[in-house]
């Protein structure tokens, strides 16, 4: 018998996983954006005193685990695992942080959606009783990700408009139980894969808007929910074109996403950083979370929350065959318990 | 392949395609006139100057075809000093094609490659990737001029 699932494809979670802490750390240019504040550490150099970009990165998603450790509360000994993911090939980023920990490790790779991917598997764990605290858990970096699927940095070209700006930032959270739960997980909708047949590599707001709106469907049929529920619905990285193509689409389905919904691509640029169509990578969504959203939630603004993390499936390899990009988009319900 | 599967791909297709102009009245375009104005004028303002360096090499002396291998070898190290100390891209991203199709541009793709593999090692990192932006316009240019001096050769006779 399957006694917590609900729905189509939304599991419940009755033992009430909560937050316990957040990190979060940030390059330069994310801490010169509108959200510089929110977050734990913002690098004064994206290199972080590292030789390489990847150290770098590790090294990112090395104190935002501790930072979040920390906040919550917990030692490395109260940690039974640490589930995180990013963009490089073999997770090289999320593997080699695991090196330096004594606690074991799943590594996961949803593109961009992994931060919410992670937050899902940690809420089963700790719901279902397989573990006390679990690190959740995502990082990004734009010279990193740039030099795998793009070109050498002081490469000179012109990016197109609908082009996304791979975020150098990094996000983890701490999920576990309390006796007085205070931020709790409650629903997460597992996302399908979706393909709209996009095969511009710069067109991925596009490509993932179709997935984002058909798990935000779903969950909303699956816990009879309506948006309004939210104080905030709030995708990933679609950037500027894809939460306008998902707003435009949610209305033709009857969906008043409108007024709920936010980007996390489209909040942690200014327009005039020259990102053009926003924020991507798997530390947008986790930074962004991990930093202002839960600063947010602490502060009574936010209540309850959807944060559906999207990701763009597509690899060097397909993008050179001509395939087109598969979308993906997990969600997770992250809801203050009133006292 | 069965007539269904034929079929059902299709309408996977024209699905595709229906929703890539759908997508594209959401997409700004890119500032085609006002890119080809800079291109223009900066792309002129590098061809000016190269062309004062050989007027003034030749003024010097120098012969016509040694003035221009001295000054494309003077726009070729500019471009990989710019590249080197990181302002190229910045320029690129500016001038765009102004920039890019000049040998500047050759010398640009050579630099950035060498410079971002360097932690893979000299060999198998810079080596190995020095040619990736470069290689394919090499490789295609010189087939094309083969294939163009065969035909020559033919209709010449």
């Amino acid at each position: 018998m399957v006694a917590n699932k609900i729905g189509k494809h939304t599991v419940k979670f009755n033992n009430k996983p909560e937050i316990l802490g957040t990190g979060s750390v940030v390059g330069v240019k994310e801490g010169e954006g509108p959200l510089g504040k929110r977050f734990d550490v913002v690098l004064e150099d994206d290199t972080f005193n590292e030789k390489t970009w990847e150290k770098a990165e590790i090294k990112m998603l090395s104190e935002s685990i501790l930072l979040s450790m920390k906040k919550a509360g917990k030692t490395e000994k109260e940690i039974d695992a640490i589930i995180s993911g990013d963009l490089l090939n073999q997770l090289m980023s999320a593997s080699f942080t695991a090196r330096d920990f004594d606690v074991p490790f799943i590594g996961i790779y949803g593109a961009c959606s992994t931060m919410t991917e992670s937050m899902i598997l940690g809420s089963v764990l700790v719901d279902g009783g397989y573990a006390e605290n679990v690190v959740s858990a995502a990082s990004s970096h734009f010279c990193t990700s740039e030099r795998q699927f793009r070109n050498p940095l002081e490469h000179g070209n012109q990016r197109p408009p609908a082009a996304q700006w791979t975020a150098t930032a990094s996000g983890s959270v701490v999920i576990g139980i309390t006796n007085k739960p205070n931020i709790v997980l409650t629903y997460a909708t597992l996302g399908k894969v979706v393909d709209p047949g996009i095969t511009d590599a710069h067109q991925m707001g596009a490509a993932m808007a179709p997935a984002a709106l058909d798990t935000i469907h779903t969950h909303l049929l699956d816990t009879n929910r309506e948006p309004a529920y939210y104080d905030l619905i709030i995708t990933g990285d679609l950037g500027h074109i894809g939460k306008d193509i998902l707003l435009d689409m949610s209305k033709n389905r009857g969906i008043d996403l409108e007024k709920v919904h936010m980007d996390c691509g489209v909040i942690l640029y200014d327009e005039d950083q020259d990102t053009h169509s926003g924020g991507s990578g798997c530390g947008c969504s986790a930074s962004v979370f991990a930093g202002h959203i839960y600063r947010e939630i602490l502060e009574g603004k936010l209540k309850k929350v959807l944060l559906v993390s999207t990701g763009a499936l597509l690899s060097t390899t397909s993008t050179m065959q001509g395939d087109s990009i598969p979308g993906i988009a997990h969600a997770i319900a992250i809801e203050v318990e009133d006292s | 392949m069965s007539k269904k599967k034929k079929q059902d791909e299709q309408v996977k297709k024209e699905q595709a395609k229906a929703y890539e102009k759908y997508v594209k009245q959401f997409t700004p375009n890119p500032k085609y006139f006002s890119n080809a104005i800079k291109a223009f004028f900066i792309g002129g303002l590098v061809c000016t100057a190269a062309l004062y360096l050989q007027n003034l090499f030749m003024a010097q002396g120098m012969m016509k075809k040694d003035a221009a291998t001295a000054v494309t070898v003077i726009l070729v190290c500019s471009a990989q000093l710019l590249t080197g100390i990181g302002w190229f891209d910045s320029i690129a991203r500016f001038a765009g094609a102004g920039v890019i199709v000049p040998i500047t541009g050759f010398a640009n793709s050579m630099v950035s490659p060498a410079m971002e593999f360097k932690k893979e090692g000299l060999v198998l990192g810079s080596g190995a990737k020095l040619f990736t932006l470069a290689g394919p316009v090499l490789v295609c240019g010189i087939s094309v001029s083969v294939i163009i001096g065969i035909i020559h050769l033919i209709i010449d006779k």
